[in-house]
């Protein structure tokens, strides 16, 4: 019995590692994009372009570091469109982002159909349970590299928007508009690059899914993670690294039902699927509140309230 | 507002009326001002549909080819425009979904969620009654079952708004992926039809149960019961009181709280209504289409709801006719995806195409001194 619950928390470990991944990456983008007090509700079409992407470059170039990069272009060029549509007078962000939601995903699939097929070169991973002659933690423990570039970039947001002209300049158009144009900075354009650097990150993040885990393209790949993540924002109060502790968290839930089915239960399958929706539901109930603003929440951003 | 801002604003030489003035040029200075509402959602219809060409000869597609099979696969017979309006339904259902609450200013997405739960909750309620009970009671009890659930959860999204000020938006399209999962769940569990092997299902309700085609038409009830309600919940938004406390509560939400307006019941209320409409749309997949529940309830109809009611700015007039345009591009996807070769999604990238540009057009309000022309006297 002690042997079964050890093997889920190995599992659930290496799942939770494995699953956050994708989390991390558009929550900090999207952290990035709301820093500039926008918020970009299209996160999860940026995640499965991205994935699309980053799987046909792989197959073309062999490379899936390339892959890895125009992943991060396309998902830069979901993040301009919305960032350029924004900037209209009367346009609404939320509304933008569910209609670039829908776009990414019907693009994706469009020019994916081909894709489902062929098996692209995939990112390779670091052993770090090599020490170990237990087959079930060697997996665990096989960590891709992009997880710790994601914690790098989650360092380096966090020291910049401390310590930099750049992280200032970002903060203070979210903080105040009328603040920032006071200051001769152009907020149109620094919300702008934020949304393309967000959908950069969202992009990368959507070519984990496709290149290491599941490691496969097709069109249920994403079902919702950068959706999640864009909530996952807001939990982690706009700070790159909390995203990255909530993002394992998310992991961890994620990863509860294939942990269960590698030890034989598969009862509840479905509810534990289901299990990260709720958690960020309950997430999001537990950190809203009717009357305030949620802490430390950048002074433009429309969407909570 | 005082003349000279009319006229600094817009150029509206023809602003200032008559004294004289006839109920026929008042009619027509309303019809002006308000034909903008048409004009702009028709150019970006326009502007989609020429950006989506160039997409189409890009890829070396004839769009020439696209629209005549969108024609002949949605509108140009007498069996596939029934087959556009079977599935405008729950289109214009779904459509409603979005629009009510979109009237208190709440983005709500869930209307996928609640059609598959309210759809499956039908066959569930279903699966004993048939048998036990007539077609006609056993229908009723399965409508007023979907409504409901559908009703309750949406209304959830609408709650956590109010009570704890969650996001509507992504709550209720998490509602719609917590929705779907739990249809699976029991789908492929408990309520599993173990007599059907290749697709979990729950029980077939059986012929006899099914829900009825329009006398004359092949059209089920579900699209006459859509446009009823769209009738029935634009007179409710616009001639009563509910209607206006709703407006006000969307229009300025601090100055309805100060009015002593019940704004909490008022949100929870378009909510449920909103997930009514969507459950009553999933009532009839399942009952009048489908004959059972499962996955795919979850064909994207909701989605396309939001699209329809943006289009439609909302209103649930307008619903009607842009669900059976865009009832008639669903329904023509499977001739164009097997004479055109294109994939599925093709529809999907024109939606999404649709949506973006529509948005886009929202900055053209206000802009033109042509819809202007009548302002002056509408606001006096």
């Amino acid at each position: 019995m002690s042997g079964a619950v050890a093997i889920v928390l190995v599992a659930m470990l290496g799942g939770a590692i494995r699953v956050s991944t994708p989390f991390m990456f558009v929550a900090l983008g999207e952290c990035l994009t709301e820093k500039s007090g926008r918020v970009n509700l299209g996160q999860e079409g940026t995640l499965v372009l991205g994935a699309m992407v980053g799987y046909a470059i792989s197959y073309h170039t062999g490379s899936p570091w390339v892959g890895v990069f125009a992943a991060g272009l396309a998902g830069s060029a979901l993040g301009a469109m919305h960032g350029a549509i924004c900037r209209l007078p009367r346009v609404n962000d939320v509304a933008v982002g569910i209609a670039m939601m829908l776009f990414g995903t019907g693009v994706a699939f469009f020019f994916g159909k081909p894709y489902i097929q062929p098996t692209a070169p995939r990112l390779g991973s670091i052993p770090f349970g090599a020490f170990s002659d237990n087959a079930n933690l060697r997996s665990a423990l096989d960590v891709n590299p992009l997880f710790f570039v994601g914690i790098v970039i989650a360092l380096a947001m966090a020291w910049a928007f401390r310590n930099t002209r750049w992280g200032l300049t970002v903060r203070t158009v979210g903080d105040s508009a009328a603040a920032a144009r006071a200051m001769g900075i152009s907020v149109d354009l620094v919300r702008f690059l934020a949304t393309a650097g967000g959908g950069f990150l969202a992009g990368i993040g959507g070519a984990f899914l496709s290149l290491s885990y599941p490691g496969s393209w097709n069109q249920g790949l994403s079902s919702g993670q950068g959706l999640m993540a864009v909530a996952l924002v807001i939990f982690a109060r706009w700070s790159p690294l909390r995203c990255v502790l909530a993002a394992l968290l998310f992991g961890g839930a994620g990863a509860i039902g294939p942990a269960l089915q590698s030890v034989g239960v598969t009862q509840g399958y479905y509810f534990f699927n289901a299990a990260p929706y709720i958690l960020t539901l309950v997430i999001m109930i537990a950190t809203s509140s009717a009357t305030r603003s949620a802490r430390d929440m950048p002074g433009e951003l429309s969407m909570v309230k | 507002m005082p003349e000279g801002a009319t006229a600094a604003d817009g150029m509206s030489a023809s602003a200032s009326p008559p004294a004289g003035e006839t109920a026929m040029g008042e009619f027509a200075r309303r019809l002006r001002t308000n034909s903008e509402y048409f004009a702009i959602p028709l150019f970006a219809l326009i502007v989609a549909a020429m950006l989506f060409s160039l997409f189409l000869l890009t890829i070396g597609k004839s769009p020439v080819d696209f629209v005549s099979y969108v024609w002949r696969g949605g509108f140009g017979s007498a069996f596939s425009f029934q087959n556009t309006l079977q599935r405008s339904a729950p289109l214009i259902l779904s459509a409603l979904a979005v629009a009510i609450p979109a009237r208190i200013g709440l983005i709500m997405i869930g209307g996928e969620g609640a059609l598959v739960l309210g759809g499956f909750a039908a066959a569930a309620v279903a699966t004993p009654l048939v048998g036990a009970l007539p077609p006609l009671p056993t229908l009723a009890i399965m409508f007023v079952v979907a409504a409901l659930v559908g009703a309750v959860w949406v209304g959830i999204a609408g709650y956590l708004r109010y009570a704890r000020g969650v996001n509507e938006t992504i709550a209720s399209l998490l509602l719609t992926y917590i929705g779907v999962a739990i249809m699976n769940f029991f789908v492929e569990g408990a309520l599993r039809d173990i007599t059907n092997p290749n697709k979990p299902s729950t029980k077939p309700i059986g012929e006899a149960y099914m829900v009825g085609k329009i006398p004359g038409t092949e059209v089920h009830w579900g699209f006459a019961v859509g446009i009823a309600l769209a009738v029935v919940l634009h007179l409710l938004m616009t001639r009563t009181t509910f209607g206006f406390a709703a407006r006000i509560t969307g229009g300025n939400f601090r100055a309805a709280l100060a009015q002593g307006l019940p704004v909490g019941k008022i949100i929870v209320a378009c909510a449920m209504i909103a997930g009514a409409c969507a459950g009553i749309a999933g009532f009839y997949e399942v009952a009048a289409i489908q004959g059972r529940a499962n996955a795919s309830l979850a064909a994207g109809y909701g989605f396309t709801g939001i699209l329809v009611s943006f289009l439609a700015r909302h209103n649930p007039l307008a619903i009607v006719p842009v669900a059976i345009l865009f009832g008639g591009l669903v329904a023509s996807g499977g001739l164009i995806q097997r004479r055109m070769e294109m994939p599925d999604a093709t529809v999907l990238v024109l939606q999404g195409l649709i949506f973006i540009v529509l948005l886009v057009s929202d900055t053209l309000y206000g802009r033109f001194a042509f819809f202007r022309a009548g302002e002056q006297k509408e606001r006096t």
